[in-house]
């Protein structure tokens, strides 16, 4: 399995970081990563990271089961993330993800027909002091309402 | 000597190497913290919360698997807040667990029973319904109940650490969370039984003892592994003369608590359903059953007259059987029978390595010595695949001190992983001084000689070893659980005898007596007027060309000692009887009465005195071994002549035992292919860089 030149340049400075025979503290990054760019982690995907990494297949299996924002199914274009934990939730967290279903008309983890948005319900992300707060893909909103996502998702439907 | 800080632990001053983990501070002085992931040589994993303790002036409890001693600490392992704390920890452990202890094969020595009972943690507040995953079988030998898992990992690390075969992980997290196989639904790995021996409840069971007995209903006999030289002790659960369980979790002898897959399982050929019960008597194309005293006279009578006309007589002696019966059978041959034709299928060149090393009294490693050299050098041999117990010890040893492997092999082998140096065979000479000048800088080294390691080989290695100037060891391997024990006690044809190869073509031959062999497995007996009486379990090839088959008792049945491939000497508890069978030494013994022959008391006892009387090296001490210890036989010195006759290593693997694996349904049903070995009997002997004699 190859990457794009920019990644494969990427991956190579990662292996490089660590100390000899700690190639497997590139697993986590390398998923992220190549995450991005297949847009899933496939059974193939684990075979390449593990081979990279020298660690067995199994071990890569193992992480990602463990971190939610590793996905084996592939996501929307946008991932909308919404928090529910305390914080968010004291201050409509969970009203705010309930709308953020209804709006795109797909459960968690479901992604739309257009492949264009999906939705999951996440823990703490450590925007506490910005409840409640939404995060699609890399960009954290703050202090969100039931409004301000209608936009937010309106205006990414207009870029397309 | 490391640095010592002073610590209280209950209220007892201790004195403890600074830095040492807690748990293990207080083991030695005699002060149990409970543990469920902590495990002694495995990694840290700090993950079951069930060792919290409490340290003054420490706001919370501490875990006391990963907490470094320090000076002044003052420390309580079973304060009420402790205990509290404790009967939390199992409370959460308990939310999905079934409480199927009445069925479960743990029942009676299941650490979270124990704990619960200690602590009274049996009422549980949780009125939610328990998460139930049905049952899984990943393979013949391990089943997987998810419910009862306690997370504790030891099975995971078990197996990648002490095993280096990765084959567990944990899939998913939280309450989800569960062990899972590297095939997703069933594992492909060693079949060892690490994993199910080390659980410390009854998640992982083994397809050969579940749901057969409660541990309380065996009896628990400790012997030697039969199926390879490494000589493991075994711990056998014996309930009505059925061996039902093979572990060795009380860790005495050699190899602590490793067990392979033969050791572990494959003690079920005991009671194959072709094992022979009675004597048998050709008549015509086939075998009749007829009485021990019957087959004893004729055999008595026939030798007799053989001997009185001065027939020429073969005997053939056993990797197998013991000392004692390897000692008595070539007396019989040479006093009793007054033949040198005596041998056994030789699978190492010991000859030439005693020789190699006449003089000394210091060359000879035992498996301890793979644990704590600096430097091992693997010549020409699949270790993980032909001595399991000597590459545990040594990934055990780059575990924990960091030794330095070096491996010179005709294929890939799995210590290659952890070598610093590896050449493959066969090598150059540039390789080969590569080699020494790294070894210069080892303080000491341990050299393993394969059945790929020629004469020549083996005597350049030791010339190597012997001009590096630091301590050397050596081991020469050999296959099976007596092989050492046979060329030891003179099964060999030393004085000009016929060798194995000479009697099997000699047209000649009057007599052939095989004991515990099977030469005419994959050849033919020359001399067709041969009378021949075979002791064997089964009835093998030779069997059946045989005038007269006698049941003979299986290692698991009889008392006597072995001597494992290091040379380390050990006792045999005979664990069953099987109705019908006699062990060798009885049938030997009963035969020289049948002779009319002196030949000494037949007892495993007295014949062990005669040993440490009359065998070099073999004078060691009778509480080591009959405490059920391992005492080192000292390496013959002076020279010893060259045999004639070949020597080949039988190339079993991991899931082969000679000829005793076809008749072990277990390691028959399982699916694993027999792992890359090179040493097969079909391939050639591969050149060693030991040929271009190191100058
Ligand atoms: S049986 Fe042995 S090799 Fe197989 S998973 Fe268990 S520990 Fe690992
Ligand atoms: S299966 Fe047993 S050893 Fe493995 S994690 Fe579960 S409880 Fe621990
Ligand atoms: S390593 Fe050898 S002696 Fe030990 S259990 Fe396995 S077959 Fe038996
Ligand atoms: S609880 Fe939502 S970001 Fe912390
Ligand atoms: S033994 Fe310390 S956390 Fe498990």
């Amino acid at each position: 399995m190859t990457f794009s030149p920019n990644l494969e340049e990427k991956f190579a400075k990662m292996l490089a970081a660590y100390p000899e025979g700690r190639k497997r503290s590139a697993v986590v990054p390398m998923l992220i990563y190549a995450q991005d760019e297949t847009g899933a982690i496939t059974p193939e995907l684990i075979e390449e990271v593990a081979r990279r990494c020298e660690v067995a297949p199994l071990q890569v299996d193992e992480v990602v089961g463990y971190y939610s924002m590793l996905h084996r199914k592939p996501l929307g274009k946008y991932h909308v993330q919404v928090c529910t934990n305390i914080s968010c939730m004291l201050v409509g967290g969970t009203e705010l993800y309930e709308h953020a279903k209804k709006k795109l008309g797909i459960g968690n983890k479901e992604v739309t027909a257009d492949g264009q948005f999906s939705v999951e319900e996440v823990e703490c992300m450590g925007a506490c002091s910005w409840a409640p707060a939404v995060e699609i893909n890399y960009d954290f909103h703050h202090f969100v309402t039931p409004e301000k996502l209608d936009k937010l998702i309106d205006g990414l439907r207009k870029k397309q | 000597m490391a640095e010592t800080v002073q610590l209280t632990i209950n209220g007892r001053e201790i004195e403890a190497e600074k830095g040492k983990l807690l748990i293990e501070v207080a083991r030695e002085n005699g002060i149990e913290i409970p543990a469920f992931c902590y495990y002694e040589g495995l990694s840290l994993q700090a993950a079951c919360r069930m060792c919290l303790v409490e340290v003054e002036k420490t706001p919370k409890l501490q875990v006391g698997c990963t907490l470094p001693v320090a000076a002044g600490m003052v420390i309580h392992t079973e304060s009420p807040t402790v205990q509290q704390a404790r009967k939390g920890t199992l409370e959460f452990l308990l939310t999905n667990h079934p409480l199927d202890c009445p069925v479960c094969d743990k029942g009676g020595e299941c650490e979270l029973q124990d704990m619960v009972f200690r602590y009274g943690a049996g009422e549980s507040r949780f009125t939610e319904r328990k998460l139930h995953v049905p049952e899984k079988q990943w393979s013949p030998v391990v089943f997987f109940d998810a419910p009862r898992c306690i997370l504790c990992y030891r099975c995971v690390r078990v197996c990648n650490e002490g095993m280096g075969v990765n084959a567990l992980g944990i899939a998913e997290r939280g309450v989800r969370a569960e062990i899972v196989p590297n095939h997703h639904d069933y594992l492909e790995c060693d079949e060892c039984g690490a994993c199910i021996d080390i659980c410390p409840v009854g998640a992982l069971t083994s397809g050969i003892y579940r749901y057969q007995t409660r541990p309380w209903e065996m009896n628990h006999v400790g012997t030697i592994c039969t199926h390879c030289a490494d000589g493991c002790r075994t711990t056998l659960g014996v309930r009505n003369e059925k061996i039902i369980r093979g572990n060795n979790r009380d860790r005495s002898g050699i190899n602590g608590e490793f067990l392979c897959v033969k050791g572990r399982y494959a003690f079920d050929f005991v009671e194959h359903p072709e094992r022979l019960q009675s004597p048998m008597l050709k008549t015509g194309d086939g075998f009749e059953p007829v009485s021990w005293s019957k087959a004893l006279e004729i055999i008595g009578g026939r030798f007799a007259e053989f001997k009185k006309a001065g027939a020429n007589f073969g005997v053939i002696g056993s990797n197998h059987t013991t000392n004692e019966e390897n000692f008595f059978l070539q007396k019989f041959a040479r006093q009793g029978l007054g033949t040198n034709n005596i041998d056994h299928h030789r699978t190492g060149d010991l000859a030439t390595f005693f020789d190699a090393l006449s003089g000394r009294t210091d060359a000879l490693a035992t498996v301890s010595d793979l644990y704590t050299a600096k430097a091992i050098v693997i010549v020409g041999s699949d270790l993980s695949q032909q001595h399991p117990l000597l590459a545990n010890q040594i990934r055990a040893n780059v575990r924990h001190h960091g030794a330095h492997v070096y491996t010179l092999t005709p294929g890939p082998v799995r210590e290659e992983k952890l070598a610093v140096f590896t050449v493959r065979l066969p090598g150059t000479k540039q390789d080969l001084e590569a080699l020494r000048e790294k070894l210069k800088t080892e303080s000491d080294v341990t050299m393993v000689f394969g059945g790929g390691a020629s004469q020549h080989g083996m005597r350049g290695f030791i010339g190597m070893g012997d001009s590096l100037g630091i301590p050397v060891k050596y081991i020469c391997l050999v296959d099976y659980s007596n092989s050492r024990g046979a060329f030891d006690m003179g099964v060999i044809p030393r004085d000009g005898g016929m060798c194995l190869e000479e009697m099997l073509g000699s047209t000649d031959l009057d007599v052939l007596w095989v004991v515990g062999a099977n030469p005419l497995k994959n050849a033919t007996l020359a001399s067709e007027k041969a009378f021949v009486v075979v002791q064997d379990l089964f009835m093998t090839e030779t069997a059946k060309r045989a005038d007269i088959v006698l049941p003979a008792a299986s290692a698991y049945e009889k008392n006597g000692t072995v001597t494992n491939v290091c040379g380390e000497i050990q006792k045999l508890k005979a664990a069953i009887k099987v109705m019908g069978t006699k062990t060798d030494l009885e049938i030997m013994g009963l035969i020289a009465k049948e002779m009319g022959l002196n030949l000494g008391i037949w007892l495993p006892d007295k014949v062990l005195d005669e040993i440490r009387a009359t065998v070099h090296g073999y004078n060691v001490p009778l509480p080591v071994i009959t405490t059920g210890g391992a005492a080192p036989t000292l390496p013959l010195n002076g020279r010893v002549a060259a045999l004639p006759g070949s020597i080949a290593s039988a190339g079993d693997t991991l899931f082969t035992s000679g000829s005793l694996s076809r008749y072990s349904k277990i390691l028959n049903s399982i699916i694993e292919a027999p792992g890359e070995l090179y040493a097969d009997r079909a391939t050639p002997r591969p050149v060693l860089p030991g040929e271009v004699t190191p100058a």
